[in-house]
């Protein structure tokens, strides 16, 4: 059996740009949530969910010391933010998209 | 063990000029660091330049500089900015004059220059430097000719050189956000240029400091409700221990709050690769630092791990890329998005009638997905909508593409559909900037670097 878990029930997040690049943090609310999180957030998984809106590839790493999720979005930004059409030139909306994510997480 | 208080008055070109008031009065600190670049920030004051030579800075050092010198000259607090942007000579004399108008005798203000390699670029490349783009590793070929500025992130040590010059006001320019906050740390605890630990611990406080009310409940994704009266959020403080280890707090009497997970969402936020936070001082890594919330409004922050610093320092190029035209216009009940959405393909139609056709086109409806795009869900049930704006976007190369854009909105309130309204509805022409990131050896650069003090 899984349950879907939306990720702002169980995280918050920060994301910000440098050039074309949108850069997620993703922090677990307790160590519970962080399990699921390392688990179950993935590249691949990000990388689908933002493809809409991205040209590059996605990068992650896990920060154990603050139970978060660092992501890289690359092409996200329309060139960057002095060379972009997006009224987010600078990404500043990406945490809130990446938070709405849902996930299935067996029981 | 000697410890020293530092706080931070800016985290950027813009921010507001009343919490570094209330750092300067209440922060008990003996130096105050101000960030004022960011990558778009140096796009933005070479229009300014382009426009007059003498400018090229970030304007608001002058009143920032109004209201903290009469406060700071009196307790003896030094002040460090990046606000020279591309112009830092022109910063300081502002700041001079600021200075003599207020009466102010024996202020020395230093100035820090070398990182601007905008004429240097020919000289450079006949070094064999080929400004190759960090992310796409392709050459700058015929973007060289398109340059518009072209800056090299320095790191802290031309700040505690300043500071070592007896400098009451420090102003560099294309200095990281980080140096700001380091330099004075290095002065004051005499920091070597390998004590990496130490260091790494410096670049985390400026960090951790450089976006002002970002660390101290400021853009707080998930508990922002909580987060009491941001009107008078209060900007970061730190007491720093001679080891390197602080206690992250703000202002007594201020608003905002200083908390584990305001703390962390600063922690993380642009570094890239937690393992390995580049910078000019040092490489940090981030997963080795513990963070603990040992009181209220603070949080101690200690055992950064730092290694040798990169023999190579980034230098961010920008450059011409076209022009941005806009259009917006808004519809009402019902049905408003269709009409928004049946406005934009006559518009594209009135441009393509027109022969334009724009290297990108950008559609965003403003209450729906101006901020997500693609990534927005489409609405369920559109009779709930009372109301969208549309906005056009198109990069071209022709800035009178831009005026046929523009042209084309206010026809709708007559000619389109109904319950058009079109306030502020066509911004002018944007020139658009590219940005190009590559990696300079150090020992081009820094050989370069001037420290002048001048007493006004």
């Amino acid at each position: 059996m899984t349950r879907k878990v939306r990720l702002l029930d169980i995280c918050h997040a920060r994301s910000g740009d440098k050039s074309d690049t949108s850069d997620i943090s993703l922090f677990a609310n307790d160590p519970a949530a962080w399990e699921i999180i390392r688990r179950h957030v993935t590249r691949e998984l990000v990388a689908t969910y933002f493809r809409p809106v991205a040209t590059g590839p996605v990068e992650r790493w896990e920060v154990s010391n603050v139970q978060a999720l660092k992501f890289l979005v690359h092409g996200a930004l329309g060139g960057g933010a002095p060379r972009s059409l997006r009224s987010d030139n600078l990404g500043k909306t990406f945490a809130a998209a990446l938070l709405r994510l849902e996930i299935d997480v067996e029981e | 063990m000697r410890t020293v208080r530092i706080g931070a008055g800016q985290g950027f070109y813009g921010d507001s000029l009343l919490p570094a008031i209330d750092v300067a009065k209440y922060g008990n600190v003996k130096y105050i660091s101000f960030d004022t670049l960011a990558e778009l920030t140096l796009a933005i004051l070479e229009k300014g330049k382009k426009k007059d030579p003498t400018q090229g800075y970030a304007k608001d050092v002058i009143p920032m500089m109004r209201n903290l010198l009469p406060i700071c000259a009196e307790r003896g607090i030094k002040l460090i900015t990046n606000a020279g942007g591309i112009n830092p000579p022109g910063a300081a004399k502002a700041v001079a004059q600021v200075a003599r108008e207020l009466g102010l005798k024996g202020l020395k203000i230093a100035c820090v220059t070398g990182d601007d390699i905008y004429d240097r670029l020919d000289e450079l490349a006949a070094q064999g430097v080929a400004f190759r783009d960090k992310e796409t590793g392709q050459e700058l070929g015929d973007v060289r000719e398109r340059v518009h500025f072209a800056s090299v992130y320095l790191g802290a040590r031309p700040i505690a050189d300043a500071l070592d010059q007896g400098a009451d006001v420090v102003i560099t320019g294309r200095t990281t956000d980080t140096a700001q906050f380091l330099g004075p740390l290095i002065h004051e605890f005499g920091w070597g240029p390998t004590e990496w630990n130490k260091l790494a611990q410096g670049i985390l406080l400026g960090h951790l400091m450089e976006c002002s009310g970002q660390v101290s409940g400021g853009n707080f994704q998930v508990g922002w409700e909580e987060i009491p009266a941001l009107e008078r959020i209060g900007y970061p403080v730190s007491e720093v221990s001679e080891d390197g280890s602080f206690i992250l707090t703000k202002p007594e009497g201020t608003g905002g709050a200083v908390t584990l997970n305001t703390v962390k969402e600063q922690f993380l936020y642009e570094i890239h690769d937690p393992t390995a936070y580049l910078t000019p001082d040092v490489i940090v890594d981030l997963t080795t630092t513990t963070l603990e919330e040992v009181g209220e409004n603070q949080v101690k922050v200690s055992g950064t791990v730092g290694r040798p610093a990169p023999p190579t320092l980034k230098a961010l190029l920008g450059y011409a890329d076209g022009w941005m035209g806009e259009g917006y216009i808004s519809f009402s009940w019902p049905k408003a998005y269709s009409k928004a959405k049946r406005a934009a393909e006559i518009v594209l139609k009135r441009l393509e009638m027109q022969g334009v056709a724009p290297e990108e086109t950008r559609l965003e409806y403003i209450g729906i997905n101006s901020l997500w795009g693609a990534m927005a869900p489409e609405p369920v049930d559109e009779d709930t909508i009372n109301e969208v704006r549309l906005r056009i976007a198109i990069r071209t190369q022709k800035k009178q593409d831009c005026e046929v854009l523009a042209r084309e909105f206010p026809p709708l309130l007559l000619s389109g559909p109904p319950t058009a309204s079109a306030v502020a509805g066509t911004p002018a022409p944007r020139e658009l900037m590219g940005l190009w990131s590559t990696l300079i050896p150090r020992e081009l650069i820094e050989p370069h670097t001037r420290v002048l003090v001048e007493e006004v």
